[in-house]
Order: C-alpha cells, then sequence, then structure tokens
C-alpha cells in the first residue's frame, strides 16, 4: 500500500447521502468524514441508519443520491462489495457471520490478507510467518484453544471475538464495526475498547455501538444519528449535553 | 476430539479406499473376463465389463457435480448437457473414423448426412477426424459452454433455486437443438453404428476392456484433481461461498470468479465421462440432454452423500446398480423408486448412505466410551 507515500485528508468523505426503501428514508441527506487514523463512535437509537450507513460503505447497497469517496479520490459507488474490501475497507458485522464450517484457525487463512485471485488461491500454500500471523491473532483475541474447532461452534462471544480477529488479520485502512461489544462480558468489553483504540491511528476505526461505557472508554469524536441524519458530533461529553441528542434518547 | 479433524481423518480415508477399491476393479475385472475361461464360473462377461465401465462414467459425473453442488452450493441441474456435448465430440470423432465403411459408403461424410442429401461436410466436423482434437473438444465443448452460461449467471447473482431452473432450461434447449436433423449432430437417432477408436474395432473384448480401464483411470484422476481442490485454499473459499456467499464477499474474494472456476471445471470433468461413455455404449442422442437425465445425477449425489468426494461415486454406483437390477426385474417400478429414493434420503438421510455410515460410527466410538467410563472407578469417583 503507498498510504506512507500519499496521506489523504479524508479516508471517508460521506455527503447528502440518502438510502429510501419504499419510500422510507433509512439514511436522510447523511453527511460523514473521516479522517486518517482516526477513531470514530457513532451512536444512535434503533433503525437511526448506522447500519445502512456501512452498507453504503462496503458496497451491499447503493445510495438514491450522494456523494460516498474513499482517500479522497475513490467513488466507492462505483464498486462491488469484493473490490471495496480489497480497496481497504474490512466489515465486522452487527450480527457475527464467520463461516461455520470451517476451522477457527481457516477463518483467519481467508480473511488475511493476500492475493484474492482465483488461481493464485488455488495453488497458495500457507507460509510459516502466515501461520505465525495466524497464531498472534489468535492468542490477541483469545481464541488460542479453538484453533481447530469448526467456528460454527462458537459461543456467541467467541464469534465476535473471531470476526474481530478477521477484521484485523485483513489488515484494511478503514475499519468498520458494527456492535462489536454485544454478548461479551464487561471484561471483555473493555479489551476490546482497548484494541480498538491500539489499532487506530495506524488505520481508521469507525465504531458503531449502543453500550456507553463502551463508548467512553473509546474516548474519541462522537457522531450521533437519528431517522438517517448527522444530530450531532463532538466529544462524548459535550454530545450527551446536546438538547436534541437527550430529547431523541430520552423522548422515545 | 474436535470435529474438523474428525472431518479430515474421515475423507482421507474414504478417498484411500476409493482409489484402492477402483485400482482393484479395473485390475482383476479384465483378468477374470480375458484370462478366465468362459465356463469358469470366475469369468466375467464382456458385457458386464462395459456395464461396469458405464457405471465409472456415471461415478465421474457424480463426482463432477458434488464439486460444485457439496463444495460450493451450486445446485446445477443441467449437468446432463455437459456429459453429453463430451459424448457427442467423441462420438463426431468415432463417426469421422467410420470414413468409407457406412451403408452409404461416402468417403468422407457421416450416413445421416448422405440420407439427407448434404454434399459437404458443415465446418463445424472438420477436425474431429483428428484424436487429439477430439479430445481438446471434448473439454472445450462443455467448457466454453459452462463459460458463457456461468458467466452471465453469476455476474448477475442468479443464485440457489433460480439457478437450477435455468440450468434446466439450458439442458431442455440444447436437447431441443440437437433433436433437429439440420443441427447436423444426426437429429432424434444421435450418433451411432461406430467402428473403431484409434483404428481398434470397438467390438474387440480388447477394446472394451481398455474404455473400461481407462473410465477407471479417468474416475480416479478426477478424484484427486477434485481432491486437490477442495483441500486447497480455493476449497476453504468455496466452503465459504456455500455457507455465507455474501460474507466471502466482504472479505475480498471475487465469489462469482470462484463460482465460474469450479463450474467449467466440473462442465469438463462432465464432459470426460460422457467421452468414455459413449465408445462403451455405443450411441449418443439427444436423450441424454433430457431434464430428468440430469436430475437422477442430483439423486446419486444425494443418495451417496453430498459433500463427500466418494460419497457421490458410492451413490453412482449403488444407484445404477439398482436401475439395471429393477429396470430388468421390475421395470415398470424403477421409476417410482427413485423418486421414492430421493424423497427417503432428503427427509432421512440428509448426508447420504456415507453421512449414516459416519454417524452409526461414531455413535458406536462414543457408546464404547461410555462403556469404558463406567468400568472405570475413577470415572464413578468423579462423577
Ligand atoms: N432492506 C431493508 N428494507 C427495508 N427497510 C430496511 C432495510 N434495511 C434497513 N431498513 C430500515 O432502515 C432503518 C435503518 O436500519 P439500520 O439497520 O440501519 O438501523 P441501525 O441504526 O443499525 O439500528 P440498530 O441499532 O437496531 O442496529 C430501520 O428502520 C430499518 O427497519
Ligand atoms: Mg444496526
Amino acid at each position: 500500500m503507498e498510504g506512507g507515500i500519499h496521506i489523504p485528508t479524508n479516508i471517508l468523505y460521506m455527503d447528502g447521502v440518502t438510502v429510501s426503501f419504499d419510500g422510507f428514508k433509512a439514511l436522510n441527506a447523511l453527511s460523514l468524514v473521516v479522517a486518517p487514523g482516526e477513531l470514530r463512535a457513532i451512536i444512535g437509537p434503533n433503525g437511526a441508519g448506522k447500519t445502512t450507513m456501512m452498507d453504503v460503505i462496503t458496497g451491499k447497497l447503493r445510495p438514491d443520491t450522494g456523494e460516498v469517496f474513499f482517500r479522497d479520490s475513490i467513488d466507492l459507488t462505483q464498486y462491488d462489495e469484493a473490490e471495496i474490501a480489497n480497496l481497504g475497507i474490512g466489515r465486522k458485522f452487527q450480527k457475527p457471520t464467520v463461516i461455520e464450517s470451517l476451522r477457527v484457525e481457516e477463518n483467519l487463512y481467508l480473511a488475511m490478507a493476500g492475493d484474492r485471485r482465483v488461481f493464485s488461491t488455488l495453488f497458495a500454500r500457507q507460509t510459516p510467518q502466515q501461520k505465525q500471523r495466524i497464531t498472534e491473532i489468535l492468542d490477541l483475541v483469545g481464541l488460542a484453544e479453538k484453533t481447530v474447532d469448526l467456528a460454527g461452534s462458537l459461543s456467541h462471544g467467541q464469534k465476535q471475538w473471531l470476526e474481530i480477529g478477521m477484521l484485523i488479520i485483513q489488515e484494511p485502512e478503514l475499519l468498520l464495526v458494527d456492535e462489536p461489544a454485544a454478548g461479551m462480558t464487561d471484561h471483555e468489553t473493555e479489551l476490546t475498547a482497548r484494541l480498538l483504540r491500539d489499532i487506530s491511528g495506524e488505520r481508521s476505526v469507525v465504531v458503531v455501538e449502543h453500550d456507553m461505557e463502551f463508548i467512553k472508554a473509546l474516548d474519541c469524536h462522537v457522531t450521533v444519528l437519528h431517522e438517517g441524519h448527522q444530530l450531532a458530533e463532538g466529544s462524548l461529553a459535550r454530545v450527551q449535553e446536546d438538547e436534541r441528542v437527550i430529547e431523541v434518547y430520552l423522548g422515545r | 476430539m474436535s470435529f474438523a479433524s474428525e472431518r479430515n481423518y474421515l475423507q482421507d480415508r474414504g478417498g484411500a479406499w476409493l482409489i484402492a477399491l477402483v485400482t482393484l476393479t479395473i485390475v482383476v475385472v479384465p483378468i477374470l473376463n480375458l484370462a478366465v475361461p468362459p465356463e469358469s464360473p470366475l469369468h466375467i462377461s464382456t458385457y458386464t465389463v462395459s456395464l461396469l465401465g458405464k457405471y465409472l462414467c456415471f461415478a465421474l459425473l457424480a463426482l463432477a457435480v458434488d464439486l460444485i453442488w457439496g463444495y460450493a452450493g451450486i445446485l446445477s441441474l443441467g449437468h446432463g448437457a455437459f456429459f453429453a456435448l463430451g459424448g457427442y465430440a467423441m462420438g463426431m470423432y468415432m463417426m469421422r473414423q467410420i470414413g468409407d465403411r457406412g451403408v452409404y459408403g461416402h468417403p468422407e461424410l457421416p450416413d445421416f448426412m448422405v440420407f439427407l442429401n448434404w454434399t459437404e461436410l458443415p465446418w463445424y466436423w472438420y477436425g474431429f477426424d483428428s484424436f487429439p482434437f477430439a479430445l481438446l473438444m471434448v473439454l472445450l465443448a462443455p467448457g466454453v459452454l459452462a463459460f458463457v452460461f456461468g458467466w452471465l449467471a453469476f455476474r448477475s447473482r442468479v443464485t440457489g433455486v433460480y439457478f437450477s431452473i435455468i440450468t434446466q432450461a439450458l439442458t431442455y434447449a440444447m436437447m431441443l437443438a440437437f433433436f433437429r436433423n439440420d443441427m447436423g449432430f444426426g437429429g432424434n437417432n444421435g450418433l451411432t453404428d461406430f467402428k473403431d477408436i484409434l483404428g481398434f474395432s470397438l467390438q474387440s473384448d480388447g477394446t472394451k476392456n481398455a474404455l473400461f480401464i481407462g473410465s477407471g483411470i479417468a474416475l480416479i484422476a478426477g478424484y484427486l484433481l477434485c481432491r486437490y481442490v477442495v483441500d486447497s485454499k480455493l476449497g476453504r473459499v468455496l466452503i465459504s461461498v456455500r455457507d455465507a456467499e455474501s460474507r466471502t464477499r466482504f472479505i475480498g474474494y471475487r465469489v462469482e470468479h470462484y463460482k465460474l472456476f469450479v463450474f467449467v471445471l466440473s462442465a469438463m470433468m462432465a464432459g470426460v465421462a460422457g467421452a468414455f461413455y459413449v465408445p462403451q455404449v455405443g450411441i449418443i442422442n439427444p436423450g441424454e440432454f433430457a431434464p430428468i437425465v440430469s436430475i437422477e445425477i442430483i439423486i446419486w449425489v444425494a443418495v451417496g452423500g453430498r459433500g463427500f468426494l466418494y460419497g457421490a461415486v458410492i451413490g453412482a454406483i449403488l444407484v445404477n446398480y439398482g436401475k439395471t437390477f429393477f429396470t430388468g426385474a421390475f421395470p415398470e417400478i424403477w421409476l417410482f423408486m427413485l423418486g421414492g429414493l430421493f424423497v427417503v434420503s432428503t427427509l432421512f438421510l440428509p448426508r447420504g448412505v456415507v453421512g449414516l455410515f459416519h454417524s452409526l460410527k461414531k455413535s458406536l466410538a462414543e457408546g464404547r466410551l461410555k462403556q469404558e467410563d463406567e468400568q472405570t472407578p475413577m470415572a464413578e469417583e468423579k462423577a
């Protein structure tokens, strides 16, 4: 990656993005800008459009209107899911999705950064360095004991961890993390927050979460979404004082 | 013991058994046919040799279907078309081999063309007098069709039952086309009355045994090829596509390229199976394109055990043996039995005969463990 040579002004730039489902606007003129190396938290009530926003960035949905740019110049609306992943955007899903009938280590092997072309994959041999890397990640996410187990046999929390591992080993420039703390213990939640903070700096991370303790632990800029629109942005303390935010959260 | 290691262990063992059995068969059967005198009870008739050869071709075809269905989740209900195309390519070679020995004695044109008052060979029959060219076409004709069809379907993300339906439509359309006399493939009679292959008479026992041995070798080679693909990293991607197609895209794999690769490979394997089949049965006609033929292949794989390569082989041989037996003994009930077999295997044997065998083995092993536990005082203390 030429990240070192050319540092973009914005890693992600969204402006006026609207997505409607049968007339219902899940995203309504949404704008969001994320800087290189930034850690950003996104909060908002259920149905605010957080997941839909990630769907747009990763190519799962095409916006009706609006601009979505990666690294200033790459128009993400022109690419499909696989191309966007290869451009350097990784995603953890709200509902943990791992490949259940493969082993834990195989899930990581598939996700690991590398040549994704058909024939390279057919003749690929796992190198000692790759094996080493997989072991490191397994240790990092606490699944070393589960290496050869089928991913389908993991608990909900363990699947979350495996998916976080898959995201890290993919080495994307921008990580989109949808509700990572769901199903985790308090201790694990804390670990996750620390992990994401460590990753940011070198990479940009956008985290969606409902858990306020977790958001506090992230200690970063917060964007509040409501009805597909950005309601407020700033430090957690400032956002929590915003009257519109209070109204949205309490007035439900 | 973890699930995963158990899975690989059993799969490799099954494959080793399969290769050993097929090797044994293609060594022993020709000996019993050629070297043992017909009076001996151990003698195997030439008819049986060709029948077994046919089963081996079906097994290779089933393997091709299992590769895409069992591992990549692509349910093709049109694989008979690729099998038939491979068969036609070989049939065209054998037609050209007849030369001027046909009924009409034309030096170049096959009988059916003379009968249609054609005066020259259509351009797409050129080259089929050469065996290497015919072999190339055995691979290319199904391969190119699968490539074009798959490219259109996978790129538009046609999946699941919609894909299955259009593959049925494909093979049906091919059948209608090949039925037409002016297509130049012998119309509804197809291609037949073959005389020899590479100069060897198709009527001789030696040739028949050679074709039988060739079918067995093709099956083993096909198995090893599938095993390589399935065990490779690409095989893992295929499983990922089967179980979580959209997730696979988000990790960065171009799902449509992977599907296309395995679909084309599978179609070519089916073509090879067809090419060995036709000289052994002596005819290829548009009936092989019939939708029901393709559905039968799915039943073989389902009965044997989808997702175990050797399961497909076992299924193909079991069901076809049953077919030979029952169509001889009670011809009117065979189709009902076939339908019943499919229902039973879908409802009660989701992993086929091989899956049943595995669960039996597992419960036996667990029963034994339990017994041992009961006999050990240590276990009682702990409990
Ligand atoms: N495919 C779809 N078809 C119709 N409506 C949809 C679709 N996807 C999302 N929606 C609607 O769009 C709105 C935004 O959904 P989204 O999943 O983005 O919310 P969210 O902020 O992620 O909520 P949560 O916190 O519950 O995950 C919701 O009202 C949802 O019902
Ligand atoms: Mg959501």
